[in-house]
């Protein structure tokens, strides 16, 4: 059965498209027919994370306005073959998508696809909710720091109170991904420690992503993190991510470019 | 030694960062149930109000003011004609 996932935030500039094209081309990679589709409307970025920003023809207000139909709109990437991008319109009439439209297209997606990414928009606005409103499941992704710690947590709330699940007394399954982890620092007392951000959240580890130059190198080609460098730290951390969101157990570790006793110390202390 | 105890005593912010997020959201977490616990007592009102006059839903408005000692609760409903019916259900 299809599963819609939102990667949202509150918080901008935490790593959302990045961990939406990561997860997403893992999750196709091992099998799982997948489709990302960029929410942010008016400020489409997840086309240019994926190396499609040049093959966008139609977009996602379009199919919802009914001048392309999805199969028009779906780009499909060049290097993983289940993986589909619905890309996010340039316009700047936020209000062109609609919870309707938003509702139908999810569900013609949920025939066609294993997985539907919904990638949100920061904020806690019309966009944002309705990336949420449909999901299944969610992934919350937050820094070490006060301020994303603060958003995750309102959108914790949102999650629990606004999506359609949330209405009818069901729960979404809530997973939290922390980006931009420095073992070093945090190890030192200079950044919020995974227990601190756990015992915050009261949110199920989904998986700890390395702070790494990466990352940039990564999104400079277009590419997903887990594509361009299977074998750096945060494609690591990314795959075995993916991973768990298909239900199976991998032990909890910080990946690291070198293996140090001091990822060995974290790994067992975030297990 | 005594260098690495010396520079961690320096820069240890994360706790002062975790207790500042601890009395922050606890704080917040408690504002957000507030629109519930308004909603609740609207349509709990409605409904007893309701057993004994006929009025318009919309015109119940529930507001609670928060004061740093005590906060209040503002209830205005609005009763469509009730003065006209009763002098004319007594002429």
């Amino acid at each position: 059965m299809a599963k819609v996932l939102v990667v949202t935030s509150g918080k901008g500039g935490v790593g959302k498209t990045t961990s939406t094209a990561a997860l997403g081309a893992t999750l196709a990679q091992r099998g799982e027919k997948v489709v990302v589709v960029d929410f942010d409307v008016g400020l489409r970025n997840l086309d240019l994370i994926l190396g499609a920003e040049r093959r966008v023809v139609f977009d996602f207000i379009n199919v919802v306005q009914g001048i392309a139909n999805l199969s028009q709109a779906l780009i499909r990437d060049k290097r993983v073959e289940n993986l589909w991008l619905l890309p996010a319109s340039q316009t700047r009439d936020k209000d062109a998508l609609t919870d309707e439209g938003v509702a139908k297209v999810i569900g013609e997606l949920r025939t066609r696809f294993d997985w539907i990414i919904c990638d949100s928009p920061a904020g806690i606005e019309r966009g944002a909710m309705l990336a949420m409103r449909y999901a299944d499941e969610a992934v919350i992704v937050t820094n070490p720091e006060i301020s994303s710690v603060r958003d995750s947590d309102r959108i914790i709330g949102m999650l629990d109170s606004k999506t359609v699940k949330a209405e009818r007394g069901e729960r979404v399954e809530k997973h939290l991904l922390i980006t931009r982890f420095d073992t070093a620092r945090a190890a030192r007392g200079e950044m919020l420690s995974i227990e601190d951000i756990l015992d915050i959240l009261a949110t199920p580890l989904l998986g700890i992503i390395p702070e790494s130059q990466d990352v940039l190198r990564a999104s400079n080609v277009g590419s997903p993190v887990t594509l361009n460098d299977a074998a750096s730290a945060p494609a690591r951390a990314y795959i075995d991510a993916a991973r768990r969101l298909t239900g199976e157990t991998v032990e909890m570790m910080v990946p690291s470019a070198r293996k140090g006793l001091m990822d060995r110390l974290l790994g067992r202390r975030a297990a | 030694m005594a260098l690495p105890r010396l520079f961690s005593a320096r820069s240890a912010s994360a706790p002062v960062a975790r207790e500042r997020l601890q009395i922050l959201l606890a704080h917040e977490r408690g504002l957000r149930g507030q629109p519930d616990l308004l909603e609740l007592l609207r349509a709990e009102i409605l409904a007893v109000v309701s057993r004994h006059v006929a009025l318009d839903p919309e015109k119940v408005v529930v507001k609670m003011e928060r004061g740093n000692h005590v906060s209040t609760l503002e209830v205005d409903i609005e009763l469509p004609n009730i003065a006209e019916r009763w002098s004319r259900a007594a002429s």
